[in-house]
């Protein structure tokens, strides 16, 4: 007779119950030492159910399955030169500021969720985590495969991983998820699974890979939506998370809910470089940063945080900030690495007139009456050989690590400031939601790395901007400075057959 | 306001019969086109059945092979052997 095959609920429950044991050589204390500190009850671990029921044998067999179709990609791409392709050389500095700001991220959640998975008691959470610290992982050689095809006719990519470490606003993104990783593994859950998983990354992945199909660069598309594919089942772990806790007891709830605020805060404001992609250097556009947040936070955010009220959670604190902060962010992000562009690893343009109308018609409240002008004087200024740097090291937050660049709630025309005096020194913050965080792990935050704290203490190479500059492995006249006149442009206008003069038109 | 479940699918052959048959199980579902992208909504609650994507797929089809052509959701998700619910009902 045969043997009827197994239904997937049931193949679930033996791989996450009947693989599990209660050591006996050791305590389970000492086995899983981290998961009691931060105050966070489990009653019963069996009460975690994975809704995709995703057994070891179908992951493998459907992670192999997308490979394959993304490596023919990439090969197809590679051998027909579809750098030629591309929309606009303009593009490439997209992919720039992804591969030395979010792939290392990438890398840094794969470590984590290994942690994570190690260090979880129950083993239905465990097996998750297992299988998304082997997604991140994926998900880094992906993007460093793909983008290292440009690296070999582009400038600003080929030290990614060095200025990752080193370069001022990439400690924006890398403090981020240090900050998650130095944190306990519940906590790391709220911050990586649900807040950036659930909550956040559609607005980096969704309309930035549907950017790239715009743009024609068809080997970032095929891995962005490669590893978005991951990324739902990592969404569904964020949820099942944020659910299991609050229905283990009562007590998790004020825990949870300052994670909440708090990682929402902090992905919001790493999440404004995507913004900047969107809005400012994708040359064909599909949607604006302001309308992905309708999209991705108002609607889909909504109707999440509905669900989540019959457990007492709330939405996160200064959702309605950030949501303000959404009509202005990108402008603001792109006028700092504008003034900065000689120290920045990518290029940088004033946006032309076409673009300016574009902005004009997606940000009607607040694109003419407080950006287009800047944006007009300083492409005069540029005209008349005035182009304008801004040569003063800019002062930090101490929590997101972002120059103090951001304006006033209600009020764009005033720059914000908070401060909080600790253990005798002042701190600085670009807003509430960043000094809220300072104020409650003083301890922690007192220690950031800041770029500009540590280029004035002599630990980046010496006090000028060169010695920086060599310091961060940029190479200086061909990865920085504006898109016009670069080796990029050159190389593009090759390609296309244009004249220098035409192209600076 | 209706809470919105969502799900987001490759533009491809492949993913052509899932969202069809999302369209004929779903018939308040709201399209959104993107490049390479499809989004899917309906208020409450979204339903695929094996069954429906066979019949428009012309062979068999188990549920976990959405996860080829899956880019994002939104909603409580529940799965097994004949169809994948996203809802916030409860």
């Amino acid at each position: 007779m045969a043997v009827k095959k197994m239904g997937l609920k049931q193949k679930y429950a033996h791989l996450t119950r009947g693989l599990d044991w209660e050591t006996s050589y050791q305590k389970m204390d000492d086995v899983f030492p981290y998961d009691q500190f931060e105050g966070i009850k489990i009653t019963d671990w069996s009460k975690w159910e994975d809704p995709f029921r995703l057994t070891m044998d179908a992951y493998w067999k459907f992670q192999a399955e997308k490979e394959r179709k993304l490596y023919a990609v990439i090969d197809a791409f590679a051998q027909n030169n579809g750098q030629l392709n591309v929309s606009d050389a303009r593009y490439i500095n997209v992919l720039k500021l992804f591969l030395t700001g979010v792939s290392p991220l990438e890398y840094q959640a794969h470590r984590g969720f290994a942690f994570t998975g190690r260090h979880m008691r129950g083993v239905g959470p465990r097996i998750a985590a297992q299988m998304q610290s082997l997604d991140e992982l994926r998900h880094f050689q992906t993007q460093a495969h793909t983008i290292s095809h440009y690296n070999k006719f582009f400038d600003g990519i080929a030290e990614f991983q060095h200025m990752h470490d080193r370069v001022w606003y990439l400690s924006v993104p890398k403090s981020f998820f240090d900050d998650a990783r130095a944190a306990g593994p519940f906590e790391f859950m709220i911050a990586i699974g649900f807040a950036f998983e659930y909550v956040l990354t559609n607005l980096l992945f969704v309309p930035f890979m549907s950017g790239a199909a715009y743009n024609g660069d068809m080997s970032t598309v095929t891995f962005g939506f490669s590893a978005q594919s991951d990324e739902s089942r990592h969404m569904t772990l964020g949820i099942e998370v944020i659910k299991f806790l609050l229905e283990q007891h009562p007590d998790n709830l004020p825990i949870v809910q300052k994670w909440v605020d708090k990682w929402f805060w902090r992905g919001f404001k790493v999440l404004g470089l995507v913004a900047m992609m969107m809005d400012y250097m994708l040359p064909k556009k599909v949607m604006s940063w302001k309308e992905a947040w309708e999209i991705y936070f108002t609607e889909a955010g909504g109707s999440l945080f509905t669900d989540l009220e019959r457990y007492g959670l709330k939405v996160p604190k200064y959702a309605d900030v950030a949501t303000e902060m959404a009509e202005h962010i990108s402008h603001q992000n792109w006028a700092v690495f504008y003034q900065y562009t000689h120290a920045a690893a990518f290029h940088t343009w004033t946006p032309d007139k076409e673009h300016l109308d574009w902005l004009s018609e997606k940000y009607p409240n607040t694109f003419d009456k407080y950006y287009r002008p800047r944006w007009e004087m300083w492409a005069k200024m540029d005209e008349e050989g005035k182009r304008f740097y801004n040569m003063a090291l800019p002062q930090l937050c101490q929590t997101c690590q972002i120059p103090m660049a951001y304006t006033e709630p209600g009020d764009p025309t005033q720059i914000a400031f908070r401060c909080t005096e600790w253990n005798g020194e002042m701190y600085h913050f670009c807003s509430d939601g960043c000094k809220d965080i300072f104020d409650d792990e003083p301890e922690k935050y007192a220690q950031s790395w800041l770029p500009v704290h540590q280029i004035f203490q002599g630990n980046c190479g010496g006090p000028t901007v060169p010695d920086v500059l060599n310091w961060y492995r940029l190479n200086v006249g061909a990865d920085n400075m504006d898109y016009v006149g670069s080796p990029d442009e050159q190389v593009w206008n090759s390609w296309k057959g244009k004249a220098p003069a035409e192209a600076a038109e | 306001m209706a809470q919105i479940a969502s799900i987001t699918l490759y533009q491809n052959d492949e993913a052509r019969p899932v969202m069809e048959a999302i369209l004929q199980d779903n018939p308040t579902a709201r399209v959104l086109n993107m490049p390479g992208a499809v989004k899917i909504d309906v208020d409450d609650e979204l339903v695929i059945n094996r069954a429906t994507v066979e019949e428009k797929l012309g062979s068999e089809w188990d549920p976990q092979q959405i996860h080829m052509v899956l880019i994002s959701m939104a909603g409580n998700l529940d799965e097994d052997d004949d169809r994948i619910t996203l809802s916030w009902k409860h």
